[in-house]
Parts: C-alpha cells; structure tokens; sequence
C-alpha cells in the first residue's frame, strides 16, 4: 500500500477524516519554506500539498496569488521545489506529499524529467490544475506510469454527464472543489457537499476530499465529516502575509502560529 | 520550413482544438463542461441559416461592412513601390475590427440563453465593442481591464460605462492585458454557470482560437473579393499587426492556400527585440501553455511568464494565437515586428497624407510594410489591415510627438 492509501485507511480505522494542508514551496523565502513544512506536520496534518509556484495563477484568489509572487521573487525555481520536496521526504518518511500547481513550469522543466524525478523523490501525486482529461497525454498518463498518482479535481460543474469522464483516470484521491470560484473565497453549504460526495462515490471508490473556502477548524471538521478529508491552504497562507517582516525576524513567529493553526484544524477534524 | 506537408492551411484545429502541437484545451476542470457546450453550441449555430442570417443582417446594418479596400495613393507613391490597398476596419462601428467577432458570440451566447456577458481588454476596443453588443442585447456586461490600459486608454474607459459596462480595473501583476485575462478567466470560474465569457481574440481554450477566427475571417473574405473587383487578382502581399492576432487571422485566412501571397504577421518589438521590452512572443518566445492553451510565450527558463511591453496596449500581450505559432511553425506567414519609435513615425505619416488617423497597433503593421515595399515592383499589390482608428491613443501619443518635433 502506498502513503495515500495508508493515510485514508488510518484515518478511516480512527473514524475521522484527513486533513490536507496547503503551502506554497518557498513562501516567504527558501529557508523558512522548509521550516513551515515540519511545522504543519507537528501540527497534525495527514496530507501535505506543496504548491508549484506560477507567475499567472488562474484558478487562485488574492491570498494564495500573492503567496506565488512572494516565493517567485524568493527566487523558487521547480529545481529548488523539487530540492525541498526531496529534503521534506528525507525528514519524514510517511507522510503523503502532493504537489500541486499548473501546467507550465512542468512542461517547460520538461514532463517525463520531472515525473521522473518527482517519483525518485518520493513524491506521492500531482494535483494539475489546468489539465482536464481531454489533455491526459501531456502528464496525467504519463505520471500514472511513472507510478505518481494523478489527482483529480472535482467541481460543482462536474454533472453526471462529465463525472465519469473526470474520473476515468483518477488515483490516490479525489479532490472535490466545494465551490465554484477560486481559491479562498467564498465557502460551500454543508448540503452540496453532502449531495456532491455521493455522486462521486456512486463513480468511484477513491477517497474524496472537500477543500476550496475552508478557514476554520469548524468548517474543516464539517468537510471532514461529509467526505474523507479536508483541505486547508489560503488561511494557513494568509498566516505567512500576516507575519511578514523584511530582516526574517518575525519568522519563527510565524512557524509556531502555523503549527497552532494546524493544530486547531487537527482537532476539529478529529473530532468530525 | 518544418518537413510536415499539408495539402490545406484551413483545415485547422482537430477535434482536439489543435493546430499542430498548439491550442488544446488547458482550464480548470470547472470551466470544462461550459468550454465544450460553447464548441457543441457554435458547431450547431454555424449550420443554421437563422444564425448566419442574423449575424449577416447585423454586420451590414449595424457595423456597416462590407468594409472598403481603398488605395491609398499617396502612401504609394510616398513609398515609390508597390500600391498599398488599405482594408478600412477601422470604418466599422466603435472604430475597430472586435465588433465582428463580438455580434457572432453575443448572438450565440443569445441562442444559449446567457445575458451576462465577460470580457477583458487591452487597448480597450474588445471591450468597447463588447460593451456595445451588449447594450444593443440587453444583456449585462462586464469587462476586465488592466489598471495602467485603464489609464493609457481613458476614451474608452468612457465608452464603455456610457454604454452600461462596468469597468473591472486590474491592479495584479503589470497592470495590462495578461493580467485583465487572468482576472476575467477567475471571474468566469467564479460565475461559470451564468455567464458566457467573448474573448476578444484569436487565444484561449478551443473552441475560441477557431470560433474568433470564423467570424473574423470576414475581413479576408471581402478584401478577396473586392481586390478582384478593383485589380482582378490577388494580392502579392498582406500584412496585419499581431498582439492576439485577431484582426491579422481574419486577414490571413482565406490566403492562407493562395501560394502566390506573401504574408506578414508584425509583432510589437516595444523598445526593440534585444532590450527584452517587447511583445514579441513568435520572435522572442518559446512554447508554453497559457491561458487555456499551448502557443509561444515570452517566459524565463522556469516557465514563468515574462511581462510584455508595447506602446500599444492592444499588442501588449506576452502570447499570440495558436494559429499563428503553428503557421510561423509550418513557414506559412512570415512573423516580423516593428518598435515603439516605428510605430510612432508610421502613425503621424498615415494621418498627414491619407487622412487617415490608425490606431497605433495597425501603425505598427504600417511602419513594416514601408520597409519592404518599396523594393516591390510598381505592379505588385499590398493589402494592409487597418483594423483600427487611433482616436483612442491620440491623449498617449500627442506628447510624445511633440517631444520628438514631429507635429
């Protein structure tokens, strides 16, 4: 069993849900980038997405846009995400890393290196946000044979007509948008996540984790309650803006409120 | 020249929305099931007689196409080589070629029954005539334009709230086109299922790189024709401005198999190619995907993407079409560029001997074409795209001519 499959089945054997959190790689700067990791693994988190940096985030609203430009003019490359991807799995052995981010950079990095990499790494799976399955060739399959998995995204606009089409090639998980918008703004009634988590349960056995608008240890402990998990990035990022200095000296600051604010989601997953 | 040979150049995309290794369909999972109902719907439109009958009939009565080729005398013999036909789109209603392409996709998102319409803008002439569809329609409008185009570009800033838009000024990245797009393309993920997104040019996810081209292909269909009237062959040479490559794609195509036609793609060099300040992108760029497809890009080594930089906020984009990266692929159409400085010149001689004032991304196109037609022959026949009028940049451009001694 791969680290996915062994983080839902735990979880599940617990009776709670996952909690996935989000981070920009090299947000606010290199060093501090790789501190925020271990902090929201000490705080509790089952699954980590470690965002690929993108000059033009389309599907992102302001706080997780300006996390990317922070990280950019940090000078993150995909050659350094790749190194602190490597790094974190040196540090800790289990637990799951996604990376998620857009299409570009991979492509320009060249596809079959970076799966290749990635995969040495032990990188556990890719969350593309700008590749639909009608571009599966480009990475989607390509990942799956070089043993990655290739998570799917899940919108209130996948109807039944599409949801097959979305999960044909699905792995590790699903990850269900609870909204329709971008990244950290508005959040999603209990009732559409209920309905939407079993359509999709109805065309697939993977887990199914809610994310998209949820800012609370509440709304995580609800997500996590409707579905198999849930996600939490633009307020966790939104902790980096808030904590910001130009010597770094608020720094560590800003890692142990991140490790609180992880914590307090951990709890209200738990106790989903 | 790649090895590839086609027998046609119009066939393009596939049914992937690829012309060559270009366009595709790079969006989020949520704009997926509206970008494939838009391409099911525009494929049913375009074989019902109603549809093109209706777009015909507002073409004619309210743009006011077909729009004259007319010789401009004395730009030819200014130049002392070829003649020079200019294709007057910029006659049409609101001053520009965008109007053509906006009815078609007004009129389809009428058919699929949305009235609320998004739209981004560079210079501001999409978005003036977005606005104005969307007023002849009566359907809600809103545009997206970058905080320094908003500046740049304050007339049709005007036009467009007059006419009932509401005016989204960008503030993220540079403040221009790109980043108006990045925000238009948010806000449609955000409204997906209510409102229908017209993307003023020849870019973006399939359908629309093809559908923009269909309704613009109107622009060399009558050239085509009104050339056999008045000279009775085709031209030897046509040459538009490129930014998305609307208006040069509405040209290009229906010559695109009539061997005997040279064409020019003219790029934005802004402060020149080898500053970096330009918007170059087939002559500066590499692959990539943006903006829900693949095309040349202008981007660094790790895939970011590189700001562009034109005089003209029409141009200032850092991608193209991705027609025209798979026809500069296939050595088809010749993609060269002009500067700020050329452009600038080209717009103030235009205005002094045809009376005529361009817009100054068509200037750009001008200033091109004086470099090569007066090595031409005085039989051979040039047809440029005046895809608009320059009442838009004259608050930007009388300052600077003034400095450079030029009025």
């Amino acid at each position: 069993m791969g680290r996915i499959e062994t983080t839902f089945a735990r979880a599940k054997e617990q009776g709670r849900g996952t909690l996935g959190v989000f981070v920009t790689a090299g947000d606010p700067d290199l060093e501090t980038s790789g501190k925020i990791l271990d902090a929201v693994v000490a705080g509790g988190a089952d699954i980590i997405e470690f965002g690929m940096p993108f000059s033009d985030p389309m599907a992102d609203g302001p706080a997780i846009q300006a996390s990317s430009l922070r990280a950019l003019k940090g000078g993150v490359t995909l050659e350094k995400t790749l190194a602190m991807a490597k790094a974190f799995r040196e540090r800790h052995a289990e637990i799951p890393l996604i990376l998620m981010g857009y299409y570009n950079p991979i492509y320009i990095y060249g596809s079959q290196k970076f799966l290749d990499k990635a995969a040495a790494i032990g990188v556990d799976g890719l969350i593309i946000v700008d590749l639909p399955p009608e571009e599966d060739a480009e990475l989607c399959l390509p990942a799956k044979q070089a043993g990655l998995s290739f998570i799917r995204l899940v919108t209130p606009t996948s109807d039944e007509a599409r949801l097959p089409t979305v999960l044909a090639e699905a792995s590790g998980f699903v990850y269900y948008v609870s909204i329709t918008g971008i990244t950290g703004t508005k959040s999603a009634a209990g009732a559409s996540i209920d309905d939407a988590y079993k359509r999709i349960k109805s065309v697939t056995d993977l887990p199914v984790v809610t994310g998209f608008g949820i800012r609370t240890p509440m709304a995580a402990g609800e997500a996590a309650n409707l579905s198999d998990g849930a996600v939490v990035g633009s307020a966790v990022v939104d902790i980096i803006a808030n904590n910001l200095s130009d010597d770094g000296s608020t720094h560590d600051e800003m890692v142990q409120k991140i490790a609180a604010f992880v914590g307090d989601l951990a709890k209200g997953v738990a106790a989903s | 020249m790649t090895d590839t040979i086609v027998n046609s150049f119009v066939n393009q995309p596939d049914e992937a929305g690829r012309f060559g290794i270009h366009g595709g369909r790079f969006v989020a999972e949520t704009l997926m099931p509206l970008i494939l109902n838009v391409e099911r719907s525009y494929k049913s439109a375009c074989n019902e007689v109603n549809f093109t009958r209706e777009l015909a009939y507002y073409q004619k009565h309210y743009v006011g196409r077909p729009s004259p080729l007319y010789f401009a005398e004395r730009l030819t013999a200014h130049f002392g080589g070829a003649k020079l036909y200019l294709k007057r789109d910029e006659l049409n209603h609101t001053g520009a070629h965008k109007i053509n392409n906006v009815l078609g996709q007004a009129l389809l998102a009428k058919r699929m029954g949305k009235t609320k319409i998004i739209a981004e803008t560079g210079a501001g002439q999409h978005g003036v005539a977005t606005a104005t569809a969307c007023a002849l329609f009566d359907m809600e409008c809103e545009v997206f334009m970058g905080e320094e185009d908003v500046r740049r570009q304050k007339p049709n800033v005007d036009r467009m709230r007059l006419l009932g838009a509401k005016v989204h000024p960008v503030t993220s990245g540079r403040g221009t086109l790109k980043d108006a797009m990045n925000e238009a393309l948010r806000f449609w993920v955000a409204n997906a299922q209510t409102h229908f997104y017209i993307i003023g040019t020849v870019a973006g996810p399939h359908p629309y790189p093809q559908m923009v081209r269909d309704f613009q292909s109107v622009i060399g269909k009558e050239a085509k024709e009104q050339l056999m009237e008045a000279e009775g062959r085709l031209p030897d040479a046509i040459i538009a401005c490129i930014g998305g490559g609307s208006n040069a794609m509405g040209l290009f195509h229906p010559f695109l198999d009539d061997e005997s036609v040279s064409i020019y793609g003219v790029e934005a060099a802004g402060k020149g190619i080898p500053s970096g300040l330009h918007a170059a992108s087939l002559t500066g760029g590499t692959p990539g995907v943006l903006h829900g497809n693949r095309t040349y890009l202008l981007q660094d080594e790790d895939g970011q993407i590189i700001d562009a930089h034109s005089i003209s906020a029409g141009l200032d984009y850092p991608g193209i079409g991705p027609e025209h990266s798979w026809l500069h692929d296939m050595g088809r159409v010749n993609y060269v560029s002009a500067t700020d400085e050329e452009a600038l010149v080209a717009f103030q001689l235009c205005s002094r001997l045809e009376g005529i004032i361009p817009a100054l991304e068509p200037s750009h196109a001008l200033a091109f074409t004086g470099t090569i037609i007066g090595d031409m022959n005085p039989d051979d026949i040039v047809i440029l795209n005046m895809c608009g009028r320059g009442d838009k940049d004259l608050g930007a451009v009388l300052p600077m001519l003034d400095e450079r001694g030029l009025l």
